[in-house]
């Protein structure tokens, strides 16, 4: 039987990951659950065995429940009657199976029916429902709202919602309105606290809210009333059983046809305050925020799978000039920088899910206990790669999920164009990804600090300490000198002392960082197992000759030529 | 049908769907080395049916019932992680070349031990392929049996079964306590769950945890015991099982070789078509 987790080495590869012993530990509190839960791990080992074994179920959901469905879900899409939505019936299926399998809820703790796994294994299975049904994969990744649910709302919050999610509630962030896309501290819907029935009440109109009409809402409000910044807005908790929104109309989208994306309209919805009011936007969001990055780096890298295998199949059946496609040098380049690429997007994406893991567990230690100066600096260290690398996995895996996607199109030629192959609806579906949950162009904002901070340069000079096979020597000092190159470029930006200069230059110095970063992961990977030599002797020229020709625009650039480029 | 006891029938077999040239043995026999050794898929369609009653009723306890070599443990381990409740297994030497008389023998006995209300099993296992085994147990109990289910569900006590049969479908009423075997039709078997199966992982049988000699389970769980009963736990007449209890005798076994040269051209005309519809009516291909 298929299983799209036993049928890809890289994730069991980086399920392996040295680090992970550390992450579990952490997750695991030092295995305390064992013998208060029975499904709790006794040790490492046993813990490390959960994972493998419960990605071996939602691999063999995915090839033979969800992606099956994802053609009919596609061509179905939900519907809205009477200010709710009903879901496609494959999505439906797709739904109660991953339910049945107790897979909704993996990170919470034990004590809210959760299965209490790190961000590991958890963006695994994003990666693996994403390769199955895109569209799918963003209503079973909501449940990420459970997580600022755990991590900011008062108990009380904790106990009434999070053991819904276990038994099949599902979740939506509402931020955006007609007026408030990336700019989200222009929001508007209002909350204000009603005397006489206890309650926040809230009112206003939200849109590009996918699965707007979930069980369990997070609602980003103006709580403060004669405010106009972030400052005023508040988080509150939404319950869809309380009444008060209603789905006014769902887009007619491009791809993800089976996720529901609605305007909702809130009339005196009453809602729950999480945390402390002003707190919304500039801690909550932002956190709600990393962890739907890090979800569509998942998603990105899960429909580039998709998309390579689709690409890689047709090349391997269809015949021209009397022999198959695959063995013209113009269509196995396509197909080798394609499997090279995914590779490196997914080591980086594990390497920021494990600085995710780092900094969650220890964080989530030091609500019950003091840390010691070297838990604080481990925290400290991994929040900030955290924050730093999150845009870096949004920005390469959604651009890189476009290319792939695009290239896979090109190699069915005019049948890829047809509605009658898979790689048509991949290609529809990668297009959302670097665009929502934050633009590329946005990713870069975020990102850029890592590079003026010097941020990506320590972590950079971190990797070259590691110690290489002596036949591969001569690739660690390839990287080496693209580090050097990129950090003259960085010095000769920021010498111009001119911000909107930084901003020009950002995309491409981000980007040559995470060339080197890739290279690096790639590397370190090869060290751990042969099998990715030859990817990272594939991967390391193309991030020189990428590399090469930003610096020399770099290098060549004048601060008076910004001036040509600006638009009147 | 609040309360009520289901035992469902599983066996482990061969998987005989993707068999390979050396998938037998020179004598005739099965190589089970080469063959993974899987649930009975028809098994699985029970056992489905077994956890939606558990599902819509209260009380409901649903047992597998299987008999085999101490290896079919799994079997039950794998009912665990779908929801069943717990399971036994028959093993003893003496049920060793049983045939489907032996079998349903040892297994009505076990089911009369257990006394449930409801036995289900699968219509027929993909390595004999002789659907008695069901109907036997029946049989033996002196139950009533409705056999190709695909779907069943309680009114007033009784049990309302959808049979899927070459023509047609029927639905029949039957009370309890009802042997029923399932087609492979009916719905498929739900998934492992993630919390069960991290809970059953380690649950064993005594014979398992004797050879696995291995501490750990033992001292990092709360050991959870797979019931593994013997000739004498169901009081078998010994010469009722095995080989002596078995009337069937394998006389000789031919390997089918298909040769290409077997094969017929077609044009697409009407008459090929006819007299290809007429041939295989006629060696009962279809029909």
């Amino acid at each position: 039987m298929a299983n799209f987790y036993t049928d890809n080495r890289d994730l069991r590869f980086h399920l392996k990951h040295p680090a992970m012993e550390k992450i579990v530990r952490l997750k695991e509190m030092d295995y305390r659950d064992r013998g208060q839960y029975d499904y709790a791990p006794c040790d490492f080992e046993d813990a490390m065995d959960n994972y493998d074994r419960v990605l071996e179920i939602i691999g063999s959901i995915c090839s033979e429940v969800i992606a099956p469905n994802a053609v009919d879900v596609d061509l179905e899409g939900p519907t809205v009657a009477d200010g709710h939505v009903t879901y496609a019936r494959g999505t439906l299926e797709n739904h109660e199976a991953l339910t049945r399998a107790g897979v909704i809820g993996m990170n919470f703790p034990r004590k809210y029916d959760g299965l209490n796994f790190p961000m590991v294994p958890y963006v695994m299975a994003a990666e693996l429902v994403s390769r199955a049904d895109a569209g799918f994969a963003n209503i079973w990744g909501l449940q990420d709202c459970g997580e600022t649910i755990l991590e900011f709302a008062s108990e009380e919050i904790r106990d009434e919602f999070l053991p819904r999610f276990n038994k099949g509630a599902t979740a939506a962030m509402d931020l955006t309105e007609p007026d408030a896309g990336s700019d989200l501290q222009a929001v508007q819907l209002k909350a204000h606290y009603d005397e006489s029935k206890g309650t926040w009440l809230l009112n206003g109109v939200k849109r590009f809210i996918t699965n707007g009409d979930a069980g369990i809402s997070l609602v980003l409000a103006r709580s403060e009333e004669g405010t106009s910044d972030g400052r005023g807005l508040s988080l509150f908790v939404y319950d869809k059983a309380d009444g008060g929104a209603r789905v006014r109309r769902i887009e007619n989208k491009m791809g993800i046809k089976g996720s529901p994306t609605c305007e909702l309209v809130f009339r005196n919805a009453p809602a729950k305050l999480i945390g402390e009011r002003r707190l919304g936007l500039i801690k909550y969001v932002m956190s709600l925020m990393n962890g739907a990055r890090l979800g569509v780096g998942a998603q990105s890298v899960g429909i580039a799978q998709a998309a390579y295998e689709e690409a890689k199949k047709y090349a391997s059946e269809r015949k021209q000039f009397g022999k198959t496609i695959d063995q013209f040098p113009a269509v196995y380049e396509m197909l080798t920088v394609m499997r090279v690429r995914l590779e490196a997007m997914r080591s980086l994406l594990y390497e920021t899910a494990r600085f995710v893991d780092t900094y969650k567990g220890w964080s989530f230690i030091s609500g019950e206990r003091t840390l010691t100066k070297e838990e604080r600096d481990d925290l400290k260290v991994n929040t900030r790669l955290a924050d730093i690398y999150t845009p870096l996995v949004k920005l390469i895996s959604s651009e890189w999920c476009n290319s792939i996607a695009y290239d896979a199109l090109q190699i069915h030629g005019g049948a890829g164009f047809i509605k009658d192959f898979p790689v048509e609806r991949l290609y529809r579906d990668a297009r959302i990804t670097s665009i929502y949950e934050g633009t590329s162009q946005l990713q870069v904002v975020a990102a850029i600090r890592g590079v003026t901070t010097g941020g990506y340069l320590a972590q950079i000079r971190e990797y070259d300490k590691m110690e290489v096979r002596p036949e591969m020597e001569y690739l660690k000092k390839k990287l080496a000198g693209l580090t050097d190159d990129f950090e003259k470029r960085v010095a000769q930006v920021m010498a111009a002392g001119n911000n909107e200069l930084t901003d020009f230059h950002a995309r491409r110095l981000v980007e040559m960082a995470a060339n080197i970063i890739m290279g690096y992961l790639l590397l370190q990977d090869a060290q751990r197992d042969q099998v990715y030599a030859s990817s990272v002797e594939l991967f390391i020229p193309m991030a020189i000759s990428e590399n090469r020709m930003k610096s020399d625009f770099i290098a060549a650039f004048e601060e008076k030529e910004l001036g040509l480029y600006k638009v009147s | 049908m609040n309360g009520i006891k289901i035992v469902v029938l599983a066996k482990q077999v061969p998987d005989t769907r993707n068999v390979g040239p050396d998938a037998m043995k020179a004598d005739g026999t099965v190589n089970r080395s080469v063959l993974p050794a899987i649930f009975n898929p028809e098994d699985l369609n029970a056992l489905e049916q077994a956890l939606r009653i558990k599902d819509s009723y209260e009380g409901v306890t649903v047992t597998l019932l299987t008999m085999g070599p101490v290896r079919a443990a799994e079997i039950i381990r794998e009912g665990l992680y779908r929801g069943a409740d717990d399971g036994v297994l028959l093993t003893d030497r003496a049920f060793a070349g049983s045939d489907t008389l032996a079998t349903s023998y040892a297994l009505a006995l076990a089911v009369r031990r257990l006394a449930p209300d409801l036995v289900l099993g699968g219509r027929q296992a993909i390595d004999g392929d002789t659907a008695q085994v069901g109907p036997q147990v029946a049989e033996k109990l002196g139950w009533p049996q409705v056999t190709y289910a695909e779907e069943m569900h309680f009114e007033g006590g009784r049990l309302i079964i959808r049979r899927r049969l070459e023509r047609g479908v029927e639905t029949v009423s039957a009370p309890l306590p009802l042997v029923v075997t399932v087609n492979g039709t009916a719905p498929a078997c739900r998934y492992r769950n993630a919390r069960l199966l991290m809970k059953y992982k380690y649950a064993r049988t005594d014979t398992e945890l004797q050879a696995e000699s291995s501490d750990y389970i033992a001292a990092g769980r709360p050991a959870v015991r797979l019931t593994e009963w013997g000739v004498e736990a169901i009081s078998a007449d010994p010469e009722q099982l095995g080989i002596s209890g078995s009337p069937t005798k394998v006389k000789e076994i031919e390997n089918v070789i298909l040769q290409a040269k077997e094969s017929k051209r077609l044009t697409a005309s009407d008459r090929d078509i006819e007299s290809l519809v007429r041939e295989l009516l006629e060696n009962h291909t279809i029909g």
